[in-house]
């Protein structure tokens, strides 16, 4: 058995909004809005490195859960945007939280990884106790690089988010997850060393508006639950018009699932818990109350996490 | 040659309406098209003249599986089966 805890986050001070990415990209600010629901993003600074952004989003999520870093068994680390290929950024964030000597998992897995980092942890919280999640993601460096493509630079954002997942106790206890991988799909969605990113939208957008509801309803199956009883949905903040065709295709309001990708863009694997961490402040989990998680992402990997509120 | 869908006499002697695949295709197009008022020919690239976008193409295939009755497996959702009408009506005609 598994529980969450808290969750925690960190997002840069210095905004772009749509008229500056357009003048980078060459198009309308009104375009960017429409295609993706996007109006403002997020910018890391020279400093503000993905093990520091992934430090400051545990130690938020630590302070809420009231748990001292050195309680950690275990901390698993999701970034697709590291800015060498080894070691990955999770040492350096555990050494920033005092944590030599903690074991440390990296998961250069994009924008699933969170997702499939929940999923480890409220497996491994049997063996190491406190399992501390953090997605840290500095997209701006890798999608501002030229030459632009603007189908890819009005998306992103920087950004990263934390959660920490408990053998003990906490606010929702993890029910279920499921979990896919599918190669077929690995060149559509890909960041080579050195090169752009490259993205097929038009294949990720077909695959992810069928794999997401479709692993959602798989999820809540296994959990004997329909769609319509789920109070939340909190899933990979990619793109608000594919955050509505799944709730349409899973036949629940599209306003069940929190969205904040108007202000942060698509903060790829941070962007789940970044939402979530919102999420927490404004509504959180209710005793007996169902929540979703839901992650899809170059590979493609995708998957979805059930969860019931047991408290207030 | 575009398909055809055969009208019969029922038993009330009423005929069913005939109507041309493509055309039916075109219809279905429009139903979830960018532009409205767009009139794309069975050859038009429907993605680079913009009478779909991502989120349309969507659309257009959960559409496509309730028109005609046709399941669309996820290894087939690539854009190039339904990058024009022409296209749409061979996908369709080789999943009968």
């Amino acid at each position: 058995m598994a529980f969450i805890r808290a969750f925690g986050s960190y997002v840069p001070s210095l905004v772009a909004d749509n008229t500056e990415v357009a003048a980078r990209c060459g198009c309308d600010p009104e375009w960017i809005r429409t295609a993706s629901g996007i109006e403002e993003r997020r910018v890391a600074s020279a400093e503000e490195t993905v093990a520091e952004m992934g430090a400051r989003a545990a130690l938020d999520c630590l302070q809420r859960a009231c748990v001292e870093a050195s309680r950690i068994g275990l901390i698993l680390f999701s970034s697709g945007s590291t800015e060498q290929r080894f070691p990955g950024a999770g040492v350096e964030a555990a050494l920033k939280l005092g944590l030599a000597g903690t074991p440390v998992i990296d998961l250069p897995m994009a924008s699933a990884g969170s997702l499939f980092a929940m999923a480890l942890a409220s497996q491994l919280a049997a063996v190491y106790g406190e399992v501390l999640v953090i997605a840290s993601e500095k997209m701006t460096p890798v999608v501002w690089r030229q030459p632009v493509d603007r189908n890819t630079a009005i998306l992103f954002g920087d950004g990263a988010g934390a959660v920490l997942v408990s053998s003990e106790a906490g606010t929702a206890e993890v029910l279920r997850a499921v979990l896919h991988s599918d190669g077929e799909f690995a060149a559509d969605l890909r960041l080579p060393f050195e090169g752009p990113l490259q993205m097929n939208g038009p294949v990720v957008i077909l695959q992810a508006a069928r794999k997401i509801p479709a692993v959602i309803a798989e999820a809540l199956q296994c959990n004997g639950l329909a769609a319509t009883d789920v109070e939340s949905y909190l899933m990979h903040q990619a793109n608000s018009n594919l955050i509505v065709r799944v709730a349409r295709s899973l036949g629940v309001a599209p306003d069940k699932f929190y969205s904040n990708i108007a202000r942060y863009g698509n903060t790829s694997s941070a962007s789940m818990l970044i939402a979530a961490k919102e999420w927490s402040q404004v509504a959180g989990f209710g005793a007996g109350r169902y929540v979703v998680f839901a992650g899809f992402g170059a590979g493609f990997h995708w998957g979805a996490l059930v969860v019931r509120g047991i408290s207030f | 040659m575009p398909a055809t869908i055969i009208g019969y006499a029922g038993l009330t002697g009423k005929v069913k309406v005939v109507m041309d695949l493509q055309q039916q295709i075109k219809e279905v197009v429009l139903s979830v098209a960018t532009d409205s008022k767009a009139n794309p020919s069975p050859s038009e690239a429907l993605f680079e003249t913009g009478v779909l976008d991502s989120f349309g193409l969507t659309d257009l295939v959960a559409a496509l599986q309730k028109e005609f009755g046709v399941v669309i497996p996820d290894s087939d959702l690539r854009p190039k089966n339904f990058a024009s009408i022409e296209q749409i009506e061979k996908y369709l005609e080789s999943r009968k």
